[in-house]
């Protein structure tokens, strides 16, 4: 297969999560847009570590899955703050910081 | 063979993504974004990274997606939103702007110029992508990121418990238990723990309420 079809699915994935991210209202489903778009990020970064027949690339995405890995560590525990305070899980109604 | 299987494993992949993005139930969109990571991990092992895809299911679809299914179960279904953000426009507008977005994405890497991209890639080293090769150039060319990343975690840890931890006034306070109680001289934990609070004939009577209300003791 050519290196091109993986950047297509890579960019067709990219898309798709950040559509998601804008429309949907519940941070758990941001959060998995997210991690749509960053997993997109590691197959294009793949793709071109094959092309170039590097191993750079794929160190990269490892870094990326760490990354991603924290994300969700935080994002979870603000997510969880947020149920305790019993606010609403919901990304419109957590207006109080946006001035 | 190999287009055989990047078309099912990139199908799969879509289909996933379009899961996550569209289903009404967080629980099932995490199920989606497992299949998702799955088939990204077959993606993954077409381009010769077999440990990234072997991380990608052990860490991703093993790790991370647990840690989510549990908040989701933590959560619970009642207090997500069922109606989409937006309304009718912002819906339209996003699907525009994903389509645009991947319009723009598809010119940048075709139109890249990239003598390679249409190739089935480069020549390998008998290695490439093994646990070895990462190990070695995790720890010769690429140290200051791994140790970087694994600070990153220790702060993303210590981040986390920082942020989901009981604070005092927020949860309510249990109620008292009968130790807490005032209790007249001569009574003690002992005797209640075998559950005889006030024994016969022992001199000892329980406190009139209006004197324990006062607390003269």
């Amino acid at each position: 297969m050519s290196i091109a079809w993986f950047l297509v699915v890579s960019a067709m994935v990219f898309s798709i999560g950040a559509g998601g991210v804008l429309t949907r209202r519940n941070p758990l489903v941001v959060l998995l847009c997210l991690e749509l778009m960053l997993n997109a990020a590691n197959l294009a970064l793949l793709a071109f570590s094959r092309m170039w027949g590097n191993g750079d690339g794929q160190v990269f995405a490892i870094v990326v899955i760490v990354v991603a890995a924290c994300e969700v560590c935080i994002g979870l525990g603000v997510v969880v703050a947020m149920f305790r305070r019993r606010l609403p899980v919901d990304v419109d109604e957590m207006t109080e910081l946006s001035g | 063979m190999a287009e055989v299987l990047f078309f099912i494993a990139g199908i799969g992949a879509i289909a996933g993504a379009i899961g996550v993005v569209r289903v009404a139930n967080p629980f099932y969109s995490v199920l989606a974004l497992v299949f998702h990571l799955l088939s990204l991990a077959a993606l993954f092992l077409l381009l010769r990274a077999q440990f990234v895809a072997a991380a990608q299911v052990v860490v991703y679809a093993g790790a991370v997606m647990v840690l989510y299914v549990f908040v989701v179960a933590y959560v619970g279904g009642e207090q997500m939103p069922v109606r989409p953000a937006g309304g009718p426009a912002l819906q339209i507008g996003a699907i525009v702007f994903a389509g645009a977005l991947f319009v723009e994405l598809v010119i940048a890497f075709l139109g890249s110029s990239l003598q390679a991209i249409d190739t089935d890639g480069a020549q390998y080293d008998p290695g490439f992508g093994t646990p070895g090769q990462i190990g070695e150039l995790l720890l010769t060319k690429f140290l200051l990121p791994f140790e970087v990343a694994s600070f990153l975690l220790l702060i993303a840890a210590v981040g986390a418990v920082v942020l989901a931890r009981r604070r005092g006034g927020i949860i309510q306070q249990a109620q008292g238990t009968p130790l807490d109680r005032p209790r007249p001289l001569g009574t003690g934990t002992m005797a209640e723990a075998v559950g005889i609070l006030l024994p016969e004939g022992s001199g000892l009577k329980e406190e009139p309420e209006d004197e324990r209300e006062k607390g003269g003791w």
